[in-house]
């Protein structure tokens, strides 16, 4: 099979699986929906895998494949064609979105088993991934844009799937608001980019990028801080970061595909092919790299005081994140694109592990509530350790070696670089710190009333169902999470899908250990072989094994601090939030993102909203045009309807009145 | 006596009649204002006649005093309905078809 | 001498006009306009159209203007002024545009170039204006018209027989009027309407 046709065979089979589950719903009986996206995505997985060994085959200069299927408007200057682009960069992606995707579709076959609403949550899950798939493969800026909004409207269909839920749906809006911000950056980036080089052709805009535009040209560093807005409102980075923690209110599956592995790296994704452009405009990566920074160490600090569960890993998300945007930006390619693989295993683990805990809890996310599960969920415990020890970084596994090497690259940048480093090790203290807090607190200690009913081999059962944040009562019908819940222990689906990624997560970081094996580094050289980073940034091997050892070392100092806050002397923590009464206020309000953003974006534009209806749509569109136009109407016609007055001399007056004008025509005519 | 005095007076009657039926408001003297200026064209058409030297103007007069005729009849029939359903005679109080 | 007798009849013709617009009984305007007519005759003799001008005594003068003589009695009419309910203002604006068409007409003729009008007409046969030939035109070049106009004045008298009508005992809808209905006679006929004699004897009270 030749490499285009797999390449679209990729892209087709979600959407096939979509088109399916949605106009054949109600043919497909039980669980048969769920198997059928998970085979579709599986499909899709098996076609990354054949697109990679063609790959593979070819010759190392001719790694980067452009399928066109047709062209949009060839008369109109603009090449915009339907096209994908496949290279070491698009095949590597897919194959993490795909084989991601795969398991946690084959966890929620059983996980999302008893919501009404599962057949509509398999096809929007499978046009996620299609989304996701055409954003990666896209060879250019506009089907880059099409799957960029195709992704954004899935994350909403999706977070706010228990549709019922007025939490969940201003969390899905919120969620669609800043993304379409972002968007419209994309939009205006890729105008910027277009009007230079006048392609919008991935290829041809990378070749044509140097002699269009100088060094730190402005147009050029206008596009790309307009692509960055469009990455940073996608993956979730200072200051477009607070839909994130929200997005929490759809369902664990959602928040370990989307939110976890897949769409918040596009951001991350995008600057890594877009890097011939910020290349160029060293300007603009820097402010990546800075915003990467920034966002990490913010919610790092933010994850030590929350206590919802997936808010705790939300926030971690953000965190990694922000160290893959930081990498990319300071052009340590291999090592940001390396984070966002191992950080996709293991953040996906962390989160199918929540499901299942917030499963025995009955749908409650409240870390306060939570203690003394180990006893009764030993797998779910060991998920939990396994993804933990690789989101601390504790060697050997993968997040270890990846998270590190951004590091080591930035340092290797020696000039400011070198502060981004030193943020990014405190923050690497406050991961490990803010795991462990959360498996020491849910794990430890005695166990909770619904971990002793499990001991007893019964799932703890809430007689009234209610929304975990604000307690209002809910039924199990449509829209709202279904009766029953599901945990790892019991589900044999669950089990298969959170084992593969503990393995992944285990031994994923041998691929690419500094120095020692660098199959990521070589499998990218195609697609980074017109950057000048590529090859000539490398940390030196002293620098490399200060870093490593470094990295090792905080992480057992963060869990040796959580073990000693959470499991020694418990009643520390409350001690320390009294003392630092003030600090812990910020950070649990988030550090007033919300507010600051309510009170500079959202007033303003209820306010203009608030004028527009009372000014402009009342007094102009209403009084002027709607009102006016009838009402002179109105007037108009009674002028008229006067001559109607009845009087037969008034109508005989008129009519004298027409002859003598007639009369006066001709006789002037003539 | 050149024709153009007959045509001068012919003008004149009509204008009176047409300023008659403006201000009168009984609709029988409108109706004889209508006859005024039926008659006023009458004159004229039979000048015309004698101006030509042929008949014509005069059949077409005769053919307006058919007309003149009949449509006295139907009016003066209309009053005569206006009076037997107790209407009042006066253009100005009938005017129900206004809008 | 033809001048002194046109100008006698001009002076009859507008001053019988005049009288039919001005006098406020109708019956005085009905015999202005007969006294019109007759100057008109005279005038209509002027210019050689002598059937014409018989058919204007006999027909116009005698049969039309009885009719409007018999209506006149029976039906009266007020002795109204001129004055309009709708203002002076409509009292002003007719006459000045019955001015004004008299004005245009008069410019018209005086200022045309029918040269025809400037002397007394072209010549004429023996037989002009006469019966027989008239009679002639008729029957021949006229025909149609001549048919035509025997069918409107077969038209005109039912028409004139069906809407002077009485018709006796109650009253259909349609004949129904809302002057009717607000005066309080809803259309069933009041005794007085029923007596034939009644209606003979004057003009009902209103």
């Amino acid at each position: 099979m030749s490499i285009e046709l797999l390449g679209w065979l990729v892209l087709l089979f979600p959407l096939a699986g979509t088109i399916v589950i949605a106009l054949g719903w109600r043919a497909l009986p039980g669980r048969a929906s769920g198997w059928i996206g998970t085979a579709a995505i599986a499909g899709a997985f098996v076609c990354s895998i054949l697109t990679l060994l063609e790959l593979e085959s070819h010759g190392h200069e001719e790694r980067q494949i452009v399928a066109v299927a047709w062209d949009y408007a060839a008369s109109l200057g603009v090449d915009a064609q339907m096209s994908i682009l496949i290279d070491p960069l698009s095949v590597f992606m897919i194959l993490v979105v795909s084989g991601v995707s795969m398991l946690i579709h084959l966890y929620s076959v059983s996980y999302m088993g008893s919501d009404e609403g599962y057949r509509r949550f398999f096809a929007y899950l499978n046009f996620f991934v299609f989304s996701m798939l055409l954003l990666v493969l896209a060879g250019n800026f506009l089907l880059l844009i099409v799957g960029w909004a195709f992704v954004g409207a899935a994350s909403y269909l999706l977070i706010s799937f228990w549709y019922r839920r007025t939490t969940a749906t201003s969390a899905g809006i919120k969620a669609f608001v800043i993304n379409v911000v972002g968007d419209v950056g994309l939009v205006l980036g890729t105008y910027f980019i277009l009007d230079g080089t006048g392609s919008v052709d991935y290829l041809k805009v990378f070749g044509a990028v140097e002699e269009s535009f100088s060094v730190n040209d402005g147009d050029l560093v206008a596009g790309c801080l307009l692509l960055l807005v469009g990455a940073f409102a996608k993956s979730a980075q200072v200051p477009l970061h607070t839909w994130l923690p929200d997005a929490m209110e759809g369902p664990t599956p959602v928040s370990a595909l989307i939110h976890a592995a897949t769409m918040v790296t596009a951001g991350v994704y995008l600057i890594a092919r877009m890097h011939p452009l910020f290349e160029h405009a060293p300007t603009a990566a820097d402010v990546g790299a800075i915003i990467g920074c920034l966002t990490l160490i913010l919610a790092a600090t933010i994850a030590i005081v929350v206590t919802d569960v997936k808010r705790v890993i939300a926030y971690s998300t953000m965190s990694q994140i922000g160290y893959m945007v930081m990498g990319v930006s300071s052009f340590a390619y291999t090592a940001g694109l390396f984070h966002l693989m191992t950080h996709a295993f293991f953040k996906a683990l962390l989160f199918m592990a929540a499901g299942s805990l917030i499963g025995a809890m009955a749908g409650v996310q409240d870390l306060d509530r939570m203690s003394g599960f180990r006893k009764a969920m030993p797998f779910t415990f060991g998920a939990f350790v396994i993804g933990g020890l690789a989101l601390a970084g504790v060697p050997p596994f993968s997040g270890f070696f990846s998270k590190d090497e951004i590091l080591a690259y930035t340092a290797a940048r020696e000039d400011w670089h070198i502060v981004l480093t030193v943020v990014g090790y405190i923050a690497a203290l406050l991961t490990a710190t803010y795991t462990f807090r959360l498996i020491f607190r849910a794990f430890y200690g005695d166990p909770s009333p619904e971990a002793r009913e499990l001991e007893h081999g019964h799932l703890y059962h809430a007689e009234e169902h209610t929304n975990p944040a604000t307690g209002e009562v809910e039924d199990t019908d449509v829209g709202f999470p279904g009766p029953e819940h599901h945990i790892a222990e019991r589900e044999g689906s669950m089990k298969i899908a959170m084992g593969a990624l503990a393995v992944l997560a285990i031994v994923g970081g041998f691929l690419q250990i500094p120095k020692v094996t660098e199959v990521l580094h070589h499998f990218f050289e195609p697609t980074f072989a017109n950057s000048e980073y590529f090859e000539e940034l490398e940390p030196s091997g002293t620098l490399t094994a200060v870093g490593l050892i470094l990295g090792a070392a905080l992480s057992l100092l963060g869990i040796a601090i959580a073990y000693a806050l959470w499991v020694r002397e418990r009643g520390r923590p409350a001690a320390i939030r009294q003392r630092a009464g003030f600090v812990h206020r910020v950070l649990v309000n988030k550090w007033y993102f919300d507010e600051i953003l309510e009170f500079m974006v959202v007033r303003p534009s209820a306010w203009f909203g608030r004028f527009a209806r009372n000014t402009f749509e009342r007094v102009v569109v209403n009084g002027l045009l709607v009102v006016g136009t009838s009402g002179a109407v109105r007037a108009g016609s009674a002028a008229v309807r006067a001559a109607q007055s009845g009087y037969l001399r008034y109508y005989v007056t008129l009519l004298l009145g027409g002859v003598v004008a007639l009369a006066l025509y001709f006789l002037l005519s003539t | 006596m050149s024709l153009t005095w007959y045509v001068v007076v012919s003008a004149f009657v009509f204008a009176i009649g047409a300023g008659g039926v403006l201000v009168r408001r009984n609709p029988l003297v409108i109706l004889l204002c209508i006859e005024l200026m039926l008659n006023a064209a009458n004159l004229a058409l039979v000048a015309f006649a004698r101006a030509h030297g042929n008949q014509d103007g005069q059949v077409f007069a005769l053919i307006v005093m058919v007309v003149a005729a009949c449509e006295v009849a139907i009016g003066l029939g209309l009053i005569v309905a206006l009076f037997r359903q107790r209407l009042p005679i006066d253009v100005d109080e009938l005017r129900e078809l206004q809008g | 001498m033809a001048e002194v007798v046109f100008f006698i009849a001009a002076i009859g013709v507008i001053a019988g006009a005049v009288g039919t617009v001005t006098l406020r009984n109708p019956f005085y305007s009905v015999l202005a306009l007969v006294f019109h007519l007759l100057s008109l005759a005279a005038l209509f003799l002027l210019l050689r159209a002598e059937f014409v001008a018989a058919a204007q005594v006999v027909v116009y003068a005698g049969a039309v203007m009885v009719l409007y003589v018999f209506v006149v009695a029976y039906v009266g009419g007020d002795r109204s002024a001129l004055a309009a309910p709708v203002g002076p203002r409509l009292k002003v604006l007719s006459g000045l545009f019955a001015l004004a068409l008299l004005v245009e007409l008069c410019i018209a003729m005086i200022g045309t170039t029918l040269t025809v009008l400037d002397g007394q007409g072209t010549g004429f046969f023996a037989g002009f204006g006469s019966p027989r030939e008239i009679g002639r035109l008729f029957l021949t070049d006229f025909l149609l018209a001549f048919e035509l106009a025997s069918i409107l004045l077969l038209i005109a008298a039912v028409g004139a027989v069906l809407l002077a009508r009485r018709r006796s005992g109650l009253e259909m809808a349609g004949d129904l009027s809302v002057a009717d209905v607000m005066r309080g006679t809803h259309g069933t006929p009041g005794p007085a309407e029923l007596e034939t004699q009644a209606e003979a004897a004057g003009p009902a009270p209103r």
